[in-house]
């Protein structure tokens, strides 16, 4: 399972492109981290995501 | 008034009125930008949410600069995190630092703050931090490497305007960067008081997320904010602390 958001998720095994695709975000407006690392977006194609991995994906919202 | 810009981590402004775009409809973003004639505006970072049909960046005029918050971060690692996250959504390297361990008054944690900073002015970021306005912490975050300083003028969203305007003062007096008030603004009187005191911008939101009408909020902040910075390099007059002095001529009339 990989932690996502805060949610555990199937996703161990698929590269960051193929989950972002597949969940529905729009991959230009994102960033990820995961481990707490950034992954850079040239990486999506290649980085899969393991057991036991944690990740954020995020956004801009309106903010002060 | 046409050279008087602001000067940030090397980046020109030519308006010193910082919007805040939460609170409100993203379809109002837009006029509120234009209405402000703000240059800068900031954005929070938070978990995205998939199939979303609306981003706010849709709605931001291209020739605006995006100021990212680290709202949400507790710590220096979090806002580290969150701010590096931020320049990784591929829209430039600002960064304003908000750390907060109090959830009631939401202050921000000076010391923690000065932590972030350092770390984030190394990488690169143009760190502008939020800050309780403290001397000794300014001092700390001009050498840690900051664009600018933020001093809270009253709680976030209190809209209770300049309740620190003491220490605010005294930032403007002593610090060399930009001093930016932040938080608490509720009326653009406050804004324009803020200003004539030296500071080099406003930062607002809650003030005009509030408001009945919005765009004609952030107009009447936008006019204040630039009469405030025309009464600071005009010089405001004396104040007398007795008595009166004429302001006609004291020769005779209507007498002997």
């Amino acid at each position: 399972m990989v932690k996502i958001n805060g949610e555990s998720l199937d996703a161990a095994g698929r590269t960051i492109a193929a989950y972002l695709a597949e969940a529905g975000y729009d991959v230009a407006k994102v960033a990820v981290e995961r481990n707490g690392e950034i992954v850079p977006r040239a990486e999506y194609e290649e980085m899969t995501f393991c057991d036991g991995d944690t990740a954020e994906i995020v956004s801009f919202v309106g903010g002060g | 008034m046409k050279n008087d810009t602001l000067i940030i981590g090397g980046h020109e402004f030519h308006s010193r009125f910082i919007l805040g775009s939460g609170k409100y409809s993203l379809s109002l973003i837009e006029a509120a930008v234009r209405d402000a004639g703000a240059e800068i505006i900031t954005l929070a970072v938070r978990r995205a949410n998939t199939g979303e049909q609306e981003n706010i960046l849709d709605f931001i005029p291209e020739n605006v600069t995006l100021l990212p918050n680290t709202s949400g971060a507790r710590n220096a690692g979090e806002a580290v995190r969150i701010a590096r996250l931020a320049r990784e959504l591929g829209c430039g390297s600002f960064v304003k630092i908000e750390i907060m361990r109090d959830t009631k008054y939401l202050l921000p944690d000076n010391e923690e703050t000065i932590r972030a900073t350092e770390i984030l002015a190394k990488e690169g970021f143009v760190v502008m931090p939020y800050m309780y306005p403290d001397l000794n912490a300014a001092r700390d975050l001009v050498n840690a490497g900051a664009a600018s300083v933020m001093p809270l003028a009253a709680p976030i969203g209190s809209n209770r305007g300049l309740a620190t305007k003491e220490f605010i003062q005294i930032l403007i007096d002593e610090i060399d960067l930009p001093v930016i008030v932040d938080a608490g603004i509720g009326k653009p009187s406050q804004a324009c008081e803020a200003m004539e005191m030296g500071a080099a911008a406003i930062m607002a939101n809650t003030a005009l997320a509030t408001a009945e009408n919005l765009p004609l909020m952030a107009s009447a902040f936008g006019q204040a904010i630039e009469a405030g910075r025309k009464a600071y390099l005009a010089g405001t007059g004396r104040v007398l602390t007795r008595g009166a002095s004429a302001s006609d001529p004291l020769t005779g009339f209507l007498r002997d």
